[in-house]
C-alpha cells in the first residue's frame, strides 16, 4: 500500500476547550521530525466560548492550503460533530468524548467512530491537562507514527525548568500511551503516513503576524504606534515586546486616527514609522493616508484584512480591502500596496514596505489577511540580508531649500537639520506654503504620481508562460491556488501561472505579459472581483473567481472552476473561429 | 502675502487677533532659541486647520519646520514628532474649532502622556475660515450662519476642561495684551510638560468680542478680562478650578503642576534602550527544535 503523503486533522468545539493548543502541538511535533505543517484557526469574536475550530495539515511536501477534506475530526461537543462531520472524507475517523455526548445516528456508513473518553483518561494520568495528549496519542496511531515523534516533542516542550517538569512529562507520556491503546483497540487505521522528507535548508515555525513583525524589525522600523484590533493586534503586542533599543519607540495609541497621524509626525521627523490595523481602523486612517501622500512622508500601514464592510466578520478571512488599500483617500492618490501570499512572504513584505516608503517618500500599505495572520507554518528561515536596507535621501544643503520642487523624488529635510519647510496637506509651492495656482496643482499631482515609477522594478513569478490562459491569485489565496494549479497541470490543463505580492504599482513588464493572454483567471475572496477589475483597467482580460464565506478557497473548487473556464473559453474560441 | 512666498494668497482680516499671536510667537521663539542656543530648525510648529493654522506660513524671519496637516489632528502629529525626536521643540497652533471640536478627543490622552509640547490656542469663538459658523466656544444665543435663531446650546468652557483632563500647565492670555501673552508662551515653552496657552483672539469679521473682553467705560461695559491676582496658588488645582469657575475671564497662569512626569522619561525608565535583541536572535527564537 502506498503511504499517505498528507494528513489533515480538525479539532472543533467551544472556545477555551484546547482546540488551538492541540492543533499547534501536533504541528510543532510534526515539524520537529521534518514534516511540513500548516495550521488554520477560526473562532468567534469573544474571549471565551463560542464555536471554534483549528485545523492542522501535515505533509511530506510544503503545505500550500489547509486541506479540503478531513482525515480526522475531533469533536469536543455535539454541535461541533453536527457542523463538521460532512467535511470528513470517506473512511475518515471521528473522535469524540463518549462521556460528553453520544452519537445516536451512528455517524453514517462512511465515518469511523471512535468513542474516546479523553477527559476521564486525562484525569487518570494524575494531570487533567494530559487530555490533549490522549487525543494526540490516538491521532498519531491512526497514521502509524513511531512513538518517539510525540514522546520527544513532549519532553522538549514540557521540560521548562519548573519543579514539576518530570511529573507533567510523565503524565503526558501516560496520556499518549492511553490514546494509542484506544486507537489500536478501535481497529481503525488511515494507513501509514510517509516518512518525513526534511528540506535541506534551515526552517522556523512561525505565525504570519510574527513573521511580518520580525520582518519589520529586520527592516529597521524605529517608531511603531498601534491600536488593538483583530486580527492585527498581535503585531502591536509583538512590537511592544520586541521593538527595543536606542531611539526605538512603540506605543498603544487611543485610536487609529491617532496612530496614522502620529506615525506621520514620526516619518516627518525622520524615523522609519509604522502602524498596523484591520479594515475598520484602516477606514479611520483614510484622511491621514491622503495627508502623508500629499506631504510626501514615508510611513507603512499594515492592513490585516478581515471580513467587511463595517465591523463585518472580525475573525474571518476576506480579501475585500484591495480597492481601499490602493485608494484610501479622497482626491487623486494611489498608494503602493504589497500583499504577501505566504507566512514567509509576510517577513519580506514588511522589509520591502519600509524600503519602498523611504525610496518614494510616501505611505505604503501592506495588505495581509486573517488566514495569514493566525496560521502557524514551517518556513525557510528568513534572511534579512537578502533585502538591503534603503534609506530616504536626506537634504544636507543650506536653508532656503525648495523641498517640493522637481518632477519626482527629491531630498527630504529632517527637523533639526537644514532646509526648513512646511509639510503641507494643502496643495503647495516648493517650500510648502499653500498655493492655488493651477500649474502648481498640475506639477504637484504629476510629481506625486511620477514618484511611483521608482517602485516599478518589483519581482513577479511566472511559469509556463507559453499558454494563452493564465491563473493569477493574490495575497493569502496564493497557496490554495498554487495547489490547484499543480493539480491542473497534472491533469493536462495547460495554463500559465503568474503571481506577485507587489500589487501597486504593478511591474509594467508583468502588465505587458498579461495583456498578451486571452484570459487571466483571478481567484479572490471578495464579491466585487477587485483585483480582476484592477487588471481590466490595465486592458487585461481578467475574470475573477469570487468567494465571500469568510473562509479560504477549497482547492477542489478552484480545480473545477478553472477547468470549466478553460473549457468554456476553448469552445467560445472555436465558435468564433479562432 | 509675505516676501518669502509671493504665491501665498491667504490673508487675515484687518484687526484679527491672530496677528498679535503670530508676532508674540515669532519674538518668543527667536528670543528663546538665541538665549538657549537652540538652532531655529530644531523648532517644529504643528498647525491646525482654520484661520489660526495659517500662522505657520506667515511667520517672518528665520524659519522653523512646519507641519500643516488635517483638521483636528495637531496633537497626535505633535506626539509623533516629539516621540521620534525628543530633542525637538514642538509647538501646536490651533483654533477653538480645531482644538475643542473635531480635535477634542486628543486632549485627554495627550495630557496624560504629558510630553513637552506647547499648544497656543487662538480662540475667536467662531469658525472664521468657513465664514462664520458656530464653534464650541460660541456663547449661548449668539447668531451665526448655522445658528440663525441664536446658538441654542451652551458653550464649552476650555479651562475647566483642560483642568479635568489633566493638562499640566494652563495659561490664559488675550491678543490685545501682547507683552503678557508673550510671557505666557515663553513660560509654557520652558515648562517641561504638556502646556496650553489659551488666547482670546477675536474675529473682527464674524464674532467681534473686543469690547466685551476689554470693556468700554463710555458705554458702561466692564471688561470681562482681569489679571489673575498675585496670591493665586497656581500649583493648587482646587484653587485653579475656583478661579476659572468664577465670573469673568482671568488672564495669567491658571495652573502649573509641580513635577510633571513626561512620557519620554517614563518610557526611558523602562530601560528598553539597553534591551535590544539582534534580529537574527529574534528569528532564532522561532527555530524548530
Amino acid at each position: 500500500m502506498v503511504a499517505k503523503r498528507d494528513f489533515v486533522v480538525r479539532f472543533a468545539g467551544e472556545g477555551g476547550q484546547g482546540m488551538v493548543t492541540a492543533s499547534e502541538a501536533l504541528a510543532a511535533a510534526a515539524a520537529q521530525v521534518g514534516y511540513h505543517v500548516m495550521t488554520f484557526v477560526t473562532f468567534p469574536s469573544q474571549i471565551m466560548g463560542g464555536p471554534t475550530w483549528s485545523q492542522c495539515r501535515i505533509s511530506v511536501t510544503p503545505a500550500l492550503s489547509n486541506g479540503d477534506e478531513l482525515d480526522v475530526l475531533v469533536a469536543f461537543n455535539e454541535e461541533a460533530y453536527n457542523v463538521h462531520k460532512d467535511e470528513l472524507r470517506d473512511g475518515g475517523i471521528l473522535i469524540y468524548d463518549s462521556e460528553v455526548f453520544s452519537i445516536d445516528d451512528g455517524g453514517g456508513d462512511s465515518i469511523n467512530l471512535v468513542a474516546l473518553p479523553y477527559q476521564e483518561l486525562g484525569k487518570s494520568t494524575g494531570n487533567p491537562r494530559a487530555a490533549n495528549m490522549v487525543i494526540l496519542g490516538a491521532v498519531a496511531e491512526f497514521v502509524n507514527w513511531p512513538d518517539k515523534y510525540l514522546s520527544d516533542f513532549n519532553i522538549k516542550r514540557f521540560t521548562r525548568g519548573r519543579p514539576n517538569d518530570a511529573e507533567v512529562v510523565s503524565a503526558n507520556e501516560m496520556g499518549l500511551q492511553l490514546g494509542k491503546q484506544a486507537a489500536t483497540d478501535s481497529g481503525f487505521s488511515l494507513g501509514e503516513l510517509a516518512v518525513p522528507n526534511p528540506p535541506d535548508y534551515e526552517q522556523i515555525l512561525i505565525k504570519g503576524n510574527d513573521s511580518l513583525s520580525t520582518g519589520a524589525i529586520a527592516g529597521e522600523v524605529e517608531l511603531f504606534v498601534g491600536y488593538p484590533i483583530s486580527p492585527a493586534t498581535t503585531i502591536l503586542t509583538f512590537m511592544e515586546e520586541h521593538l527595543k533599543g536606542e531611539g526605538k519607540f512603540v506605543y498603544q495609541s487611543s485610536s487609529e486616527i491617532e496612530s496614522i497621524t502620529a506615525i506621520s509626525g514620526g516619518g516627518f521627523a525622520g524615523k522609519r514609522s509604522m502602524t498596523s490595523t484591520a479594515g475598520p481602523g484602516f477606514s479611520l486612517m483614510s484622511e491621514g493616508l491622503g495627508m502623508a501622500w500629499m506631504m510626501e512622508i514615508p510611513i507603512v500601514v499594515v492592513d490585516a484584512q478581515r471580513g467587511g464592510p463595517a465591523t463585518g466578520l472580525p475573525t474571518k478571512t476576506e480579501q475585500s480591502d484591495l480597492y481601499m488599500a490602493m485608494h484610501p483617500a479622497h482626491g487623486d492618490a494611489q498608494l503602493p500596496v504589497i500583499a504577501p501570499g505566504t507566512v514567509e512572504e509576510c517577513f519580506y513584505a514588511a522589509m520591502h514596505a519600509l524600503n519602498w516608503a523611504e525610496r518614494y517618500q510616501g505611505p505604503v500599505v501592506v495588505l495581509s489577511d486573517h488566514m495569514l495572520t493566525e496560521r502557524t507554518q514551517n518556513i525557510r528561515k528568513p534572511d534579512p540580508n537578502l533585502i538591503p536596507i534603503e534609506r530616504r535621501e536626506v537634504y544636507t544643503g543650506s536653508n532656503g531649500y525648495q523641498r517640493y520642487d522637481g518632477s519626482s523624488v527629491s531630498p527630504m529635510p529632517i527637523p533639526g537639520g537644514p532646509g526648513a519647510y512646511v509639510a503641507n496637506a494643502s496643495e503647495h509651492d516648493g517650500i510648502g506654503d499653500t498655493t492655488h495656482l493651477p500649474q502648481r496643482h498640475v506639477d504637484g499631482t504629476d510629481r506625486r504620481f511620477n514618484k511611483l515609477k521608482t517602485l516599478e522594478d518589483s519581482l513577479y513569478e511566472s511559469r509556463n508562460t507559453q499558454h494563452n490562459i493564465a491563473v493569477m491569485p493574490w495575497g493569502g489565496q496564493k497557496g490554495p491556488t498554487h495547489e490547484a494549479y499543480e493539480s491542473l497541470m497534472e491533469k493536462g490543463v495547460d495554463i500559465a501561472w503568474y503571481y506577485t505580492m507587489f500589487l501597486s504599482p504593478l511591474n509594467p513588464k508583468l502588465i505587458k505579459e498579461l495583456q498578451n493572454k486571452d484570459l487571466v483567471i483571478v481567484p479572490e475572496l471578495n464579491y466585487l472581483g477587485q483585483f480582476a477589475s484592477i487588471l481590466r483597467q490595465h486592458r487585461i482580460n481578467a475574470v475573477a473567481i469570487t468567494q465571500y464565506t469568510g473562509l479560504p478557497f477549497k482547492v477542489q473548487r478552484l480545480v473545477s472552476e478553472i477547468t470549466n473556464m478553460v473549457e468554456q473559453h476553448a469552445s467560445e474560441s472555436t465558435k468564433a473561429g479562432v | 502675502m509675505t516676501k518669502r512666498n509671493p504665491e501665498y494668497d491667504f490673508k487675515w482680516c484687518p484687526g484679527c487677533g491672530d496677528f498679535g499671536v503670530k508676532r508674540a510667537i515669532e519674538l518668543t521663539v527667536k528670543a528663546r532659541t538665541d538665549e538657549l542656543s537652540i538652532a531655529m530648525e530644531n523648532n517644529v510648529i504643528v498647525a491646525g486647520i482654520g484661520c489660526s493654522g495659517n500662522l505657520v506660513h506667515l511667520t517672518d524671519g528665520p524659519q522653523p519646520f512646519g507641519f500643516h496637516g488635517i483638521h483636528g489632528r495637531t496633537l497626535p502629529v505633535a506626539f509623533g514628532v516629539k516621540s521620534a525626536n525628543p530633542d525637538l521643540e514642538v509647538m501646536v497652533v490651533a483654533g477653538d474649532g480645531d482644538f475643542l471640536s473635531i480635535g477634542a478627543e486628543h486632549i485627554g490622552p495627550q495630557a496624560k502622556r504629558n510630553l513637552d509640547i506647547t499648544c497656543v490656542i487662538m480662540d475667536n469663538g467662531v469658525y472664521g475660515l468657513t465664514k462664520g459658523q458656530s464653534s464650541p466656544t460660541t456663547q449661548l444665543g449668539v447668531v451665526t450662519s448655522t445658528t440663525p435663531g441664536g446658538k441654542i446650546e451652551g458653550e464649552v468652557k476650555p479651562f475647566p476642561l483642560y483642568l479635568s483632563l489633566g493638562v499640566s500647565f494652563i495659561a490664559s492670555a488675550f491678543s490685545s495684551k501682547p507683552k503678557e501673552m508673550a510671557e505666557m508662551i515663553r513660560e509654557a515653552m520652558d515648562y517641561p510638560g504638556f502646556s496650553v496657552v489659551h488666547i482670546q483672539s477675536p474675529c473682527t469679521t464674524y464674532n467681534d468680542t473686543y469690547e466685551v473682553l476689554r470693556g468700554n467705560a463710555k458705554k458702561g461695559i466692564d471688561p470681562l478680562t482681569y489679571d489673575i491676582p498675585e496670591n493665586h496658588d497656581a500649583s493648587n488645582i482646587d484653587a485653579a478650578f475656583d478661579l476659572v469657575n468664577a465670573p469673568g475671564l482671568p488672564l495669567g497662569v491658571v495652573y502649573r503642576a509641580e513635577n510633571p512626569s513626561p512620557l519620554n522619561e517614563r518610557f526611558d525608565g523602562l530601560d528598553r534602550k539597553n534591551d535590544a535583541r539582534d534580529v537574527h536572535d529574534l528569528i532564532e527564537g522561532f527555530a524548530i527544535s
